[in-house]
């Protein structure tokens, strides 16, 4: 038997306190305690990104935090990102997905868009080249890829507008 | 993954204490990209995972031009790859640290916890190796220092002993004419492991190369610094004949398995490549430095 441990966290914007065991990722957190299921497991061994999320203003794979790492610690999840931007009920990225139909079964979309808002935080005006490098660790079956790249870019457009 | 306790100390003794009372029991958590990936496979079954992110020390990073960097062994390579002052005076450490796994992966994942994992394609070893870096460890005997060249043991093994753990890596201050370069094959773009990984390192004075270190990654059991090549390019002015002399010893030096990333004779012909590319890149960096 472990011990359950409370962690004090702060989860798009609003202060939570839950129960974990030690052994739980912070993605089985933030599904199954939370009840956050944005965030998907994909191959829960770090390489799809289905499961990203923002921790302190820093891209990682949830599956591969431990729950416990999370005391004290800001995290955003695909759930949180359309509120940081006031003006819409979508966030202009999610808008972007959605104009170029750069989604098909949508299992990846939450991560890609929480990848591309890491992106566009860090640099605003990527070029095709950067985008395609930075979400090189998220996997797609469906779109090609192609029209996911068009989307961020014409996110960036949107957004530096 | 098996149940485990999970513990955060805030300093260095309260760390040691911990891993030496586990004797052995106890897995230290650093980036957690290798550590939790190989939990989940039952690759292991800790008491304990000790995350070391809450000891000051191990977070800092310190970088300059006279007294070299000195790296704390939780800092992740997302940090290394924003720092202007780590680009400005080791851009090749960003050979590495900028290709390990994607973004999110590098969010996490240390340098310091590349060398303790021991792998023999970890990308960052060859790198540290042709930069002279040095592990600061401390345990239940105290401190030592040990060459990155003799850190690691066979595949996933080290010198740590138990209830010791890696504090910093040192890297010396580049001297004048240094430039350092690591390169590294994947059939992919990237998020691949090194079918070979090559680092190479010079100090040149004008067409000579006063010193050099060649590293090879994925090849051996272990990161290997390879000797002859070092020797053979010590006092030699830079010509076709001398790449070519380098590119056979590390053809030669490289002893690779075959396995599903590639094969004997491709991994030995790929050493001798990337190195003859990675000693142009070195030389390049240390002609614009």
């Amino acid at each position: 038997m472990s011990n359950k441990i409370v962690v004090n966290s702060t989860i798009n914007g609003e202060p939570q306190v839950f129960l974990c065991e030690a052994r739980q990722t912070a993605l089985e957190v933030i599904r199954e305690t939370l009840g956050l299921t944005g965030s998907k497991e994909g191959c829960g061994n770090g390489n799809c990104g289905a499961c990203n999320i923002i921790l302190d203003g820093v891209l990682v794979n949830s599956c591969l935090v431990l729950a416990p790492e999370l005391e004290g610690r800001a995290v955003l999840t695909i759930e949180g990102v359309a509120d940081t931007c006031a003006e819409a009920d979508l966030h202009p990225i999610q808008q972007k997905y959605l104009e170029h139909a750069a989604l098909q079964c949508g299992i990846c979309t939450p991560g890609f868009i929480v990848s591309t808002k890491a992106l566009l935080d860090e640099n605003p005006n990527p070029t095709e080249g950067d985008v395609r490098l930075w979400l090189a660790g998220n996997l797609c079956r469906c779109t090609g890829y192609d029209k996911i790249v068009r989307a961020v870019l014409d996110s960036a457009d949107a957004m530096s507008a | 993954m098996h149940a485990f306790d999970y513990a955060a100390p805030k300093t260095l003794d309260e760390a040691v204490s911990l891993l030496t009372q586990q004797n052995g029991q106890a897995r230290v958590l650093s980036g957690g990209t290798d550590l939790l990936a190989q939990l989940k496979e039952g690759k292991g079954a800790p008491a304990l995972v000790v995350d070391i992110k809450h000891i000051p020390n191990l977070m800092a990073y310190a970088c300059d031009a006279r007294q070299g960097l000195t790296l704390g062994a939780g800092v992740p390579c997302h940090s290394i790859n924003g720092d202007s002052s780590i680009r400005q005076l080791y851009p090749a450490l960003l050979d590495s640290s900028s290709l390990i796994g994607g973004t999110q992966i590098q969010g996490r994942a240390t340098i310091g916890g590349n060398l303790c994992n021991s792998s023999p394609a970890a990308d960052s070893t060859p790198n540290l190796i042709v930069h002279e870096a040095v592990a600061h460890v401390t345990g239940p005997a105290g401190d030592r220092t040990i060459p990155v060249a003799e850190f690691c043991t066979g595949p996933g093994s080290n010198v740590l002993k138990s209830g010791e753990l890696l504090v910093s890596v040192h890297l010396p201050a580049p001297a004048a004419g240094f430039g350092a370069a690591y390169l590294r094959f994947i059939p992919r773009n990237e998020m691949d492991i090194a079918v070979v990984g090559a680092g190479v390192s010079v100090v040149l004075s004008g067409n000579r190369i006063q010193k050099g270190i060649v590293s090879l990654g994925a090849v051996a059991p272990v990161p290997l610094l390879v000797e002859e090549a070092g020797a053979a390019l010590a006092g030699q002015d830079i010509s076709d004949a001398l790449f070519a002399r380098i590119g056979q010893i590390a053809e030669e030096a490289a002893r690779p398995i075959s396995d599903m990333r590639g094969t004997i004779p491709q991994r030995k012909h790929l050493a001798g490549v990337l190195t003859r590319r990675a000693l142009q890149k070195a030389i390049d960096r240390a002609r614009a430095a």
